[in-house]
């Protein structure tokens, strides 16, 4: 099959992860008193986007050229 | 509750990758084969991580947490006892007979093994009930939507009543499935289906981790909670001292043999998966892969639901009462997060006849959600909500458009019709599949008890169908006739059973009894596995006295399709953490240890 799935999962999770370190740089501190006081969205938004990464350097591995 | 941009920026961003990738692979898709098998050319991580997202639906992730909530760890019955051995079963020694004999569809096997009758039987039944599964699917999804009041903001900014949230919904996930599957077929539908796979663990970890972290780990849970919900075992020796009302027999046998085997080893929307890998041993590994995440699950989805039920029942104040509506408002009359059930009348608390709540535990995901998630996070955890409901109907729309096209339209109405013509009948089948799904989403919001009388019907129909698959691929003297007379009295069977049995305390009718209770069961679960296992055995039974009655088939077209008759695939040419016995072993060792842990 010509795509490989796993370069869409890491282009989304890198979205994400971006989405979520960026919110959780810059939101209000007052929210996260649900999440016990945890900066949930900067905490998972580097852990989606590390994630990500991986998805995309194994799914790109193939098609860049070798050096 | 209050979405905020990002909430939505994120949503925004699963929506358009889901579409992206139909997108992309509808180039790829040339051939009927391309469309309805994903032509036969995925990976086993692919096509395993796809066979364990197309069951996670709706009725998983939401049911299941419902379960733990109501009935505790013991809810993990459901999956080390009532779906890994059957997932190893399936990937060692059936799924030889459902790749190596090229069927493109499990009916299509029926008709290779039996005859045409147990093939037509198998098809229409097993059509009509993927509509209005995935009409179901349909349905739950977009009363949850409703329920959490999540589109109220963006109808409000425009205008819309909130009334229209209902149509919407349902008009929203029924467009962006139709579109997908269109465009991809079943590649796109397996690879959105490995997309949701880790949107949901994405989504939902996090919900664990800060839950557990709360009430002091699995420890303090322990310390919460009465002692059965934390031991899965605990007082299975008797049907009336544990929350199931079964015994070890009725559990072991009902749920983990007869149920269980009947759906990963016969359904074909999970076996379609399996179908769609690149070779033999491909094939074989997808269950196996499937059952290694599939057997820490509970701690994904049932976990929350513990957890739930084990916190502190939040006071309404005047100010989550405004903001939240009044599902906060309803939390007080309910247990820990659980909130109780409301009358739609009177818009107050439902009380059972000993003036208690009656707790919604179906809301104890997205309670657990709203409780701890702030902005951000929380439009990550519904996209997760959201992507588990739609995969669940995706899948099943999958398996009906190929059971319609190859089994009913290609094999009764039009057989020699080019490639190309059933490339566009099962385009033709996915729109109108969609809009019979929509049809029964209805249906089901207008007519409970019809939903739950087919649901009944549905089960009798399909309990006797692992007794028919391994007579058929185990004993070379199963005839056709043995077989499809053989499925016609297991289903005559479970019928006749639910009919003469009714559980404690509920009335004859669509509970069981309409023919006269003689036997009570402790519970209703109780009753379903025992209407099981009497529809397992009948069907057994009567398969193997026709088949002798009738005359066998000759040995020389079954080669392939039966196990006495067909060579053993090599396992020696791959290393041997690839070897399904290996790997079957593995899994089986782990999932007792698992038991073991939680006994």
């Amino acid at each position: 099959m010509g795509l490989d799935i796993r370069t869409p999962i890491g282009m989304m999770f890198s979205v994400f992860g971006i989405i979520l370190t960026v919110y959780g740089l810059v939101s209000d501190r007052a929210i996260y008193a649900r999440s016990l006081g945890i900066n949930i969205n900067l905490a998972w938004g580097l852990a989606l986007l590390v994630f990500g990464a991986l998805m995309l350097f194994f799914g790109l591995r193939r098609t860049l050229p070798r050096t | 509750m209050n979405l905020t941009a990002v909430d939505w920026l994120l949503m925004a961003v699963y929506f358009a990758f889901v579409l992206g990738i139909g997108a992309v692979l509808k180039r790829y898709v040339k051939t009927s084969s391309d469309f309805f098998l994903a032509g036969r050319s995925l990976p086993a991580w692919i096509c395993g991580l796809a066979f364990l997202s197309a069951n996670l639906g709706a009725q998983e992730v939401i049911g299941m947490a419902a379960s733990g909530a109501k009935y505790g760890i013991a809810t993990s019955h459901f999956y080390w006892i009532g779906a890994i051995p059957a997932m190893v079963f399936v990937g060692v020694f059936m799924m030889p007979f459902y790749y190596g004999s090229r069927a493109r569809s499990v009916p299509e096997y029926l008709r290779l093994r039996f005859d045409e009758k147990t093939r037509a039987v198998n098809a229409v039944s097993f059509a009509v009930m993927t509509v209005f599964s995935s009409g179901i699917s349909m349905y739950a999804m977009a009363k949850l939507i409703q329920v959490m009041h999540i589109l109220d903001g963006p109808f409000a900014a425009l205008g819309v009543s909130s009334a229209w949230t209902f149509h919407i919904s349902i008009l929203l996930s029924a467009v962006i499935v139709l579109g997908y599957i269109l465009l991809g077929g079943l590649t796109s539908a397996i690879y959105n289906e490995v997309l949701q796979f880790f949107l949901i663990v994405a989504g939902f970890l996090p919900l664990v981790f800060l839950g557990l972290k709360n009430v002091g780990g699995w420890t303090g849970l322990k310390h919460d909670l009465p002692i059965a919900f934390t031991h899965s075992w605990r007082g299975m020796s008797s049907p009336h001292t544990n929350p199931f009302g079964v015994d070890a027999f009725g559990l072991v046998m009902g749920l983990g043999f007869v149920l269980s085997f009947g759906y990963w080893c016969t359904d074909f929307l999970v076996i379609q998966r399996a179908m769609a890998a690149d070779s033999m041993g491909a094939a074989r590994r997808t269950p196996l892969i499937a059952a290694l995440p599939k057997m820490f699950f509970p701690f994904l989805v049932i976990l929350p639901g513990i957890i739930a039920i084990a916190l502190p029942t939040p006071v309404a104040t005047a100010t989550n009462v405004s903001t939240a509506g009044h599902m906060a408002a309803l939390n007080e009359s309910g247990k820990g997060l659980i909130p109780a059930k409301v009358d739609e009348v009177t818009g107050a608390a439902k009380v059972d006849a000993n003036g208690k709540p009656v707790l919604d535990y179906d809301l104890a995901i997205p309670s657990m959600l709203i409780h701890y998630f702030p902005t951000g996070i929380l439009g990550l955890g519904l996209t997760a909500l959201l992507a588990s409901f739609m995969s669940g109907m995706a899948g099943n729309v999958t398996a009906f458009n190929t059971v319609w096209t190859y089994d009913i339209y290609q094999s009764y109405l039009n057989p020699k019709a080019p490639d190309a013509h059933y490339l566009w009948m099962g385009r033709v089948a996915t729109v109108f599949g969609i809009a019979l799904s929509v049809a029964a989403a209805y249906a089901a919001s207008r007519f409970n008890n019809i939903m739950d009388f087919l649901q009944l019907v549905f089960a009798f129909v399909n309990a006797p169908l692992f007794a028919t698959f391994l007579l058929g691929m185990f004993w070379k003297r199963t005839t056709g006739h043995g077989a499809f007379f053989g499925l016609l009295s297991g289903t005559a069977a479970a019928a006749v059973h639910h009919g003469l049995t009714l559980p404690t305390g509920a009335s004859p009718g669509i509970k069981g009894g309409w023919l006269g209770a003689i036997h009570l069961y402790p519970s209703e679960m109780a009753q379903n596995f025992w209407t099981a296992i009497w529809a397992w055995s009948i069907c057994f039974l009567v398969t193997i006295i026709i088949s002798l009655c009738t005359r066998a088939r000759d040995e020389k077209d079954l080669v392939g399709l039966v196990y006495s008759l067909t060579q053993k695939p090599a396992e020696d040419d791959v290393a041997w953490y690839m070897r399904p016995m290996t790997l079957g072993a593995i899994v089986i060792a782990m999932a007792i240890t698992l038991n073991l842990i939680f006994w």
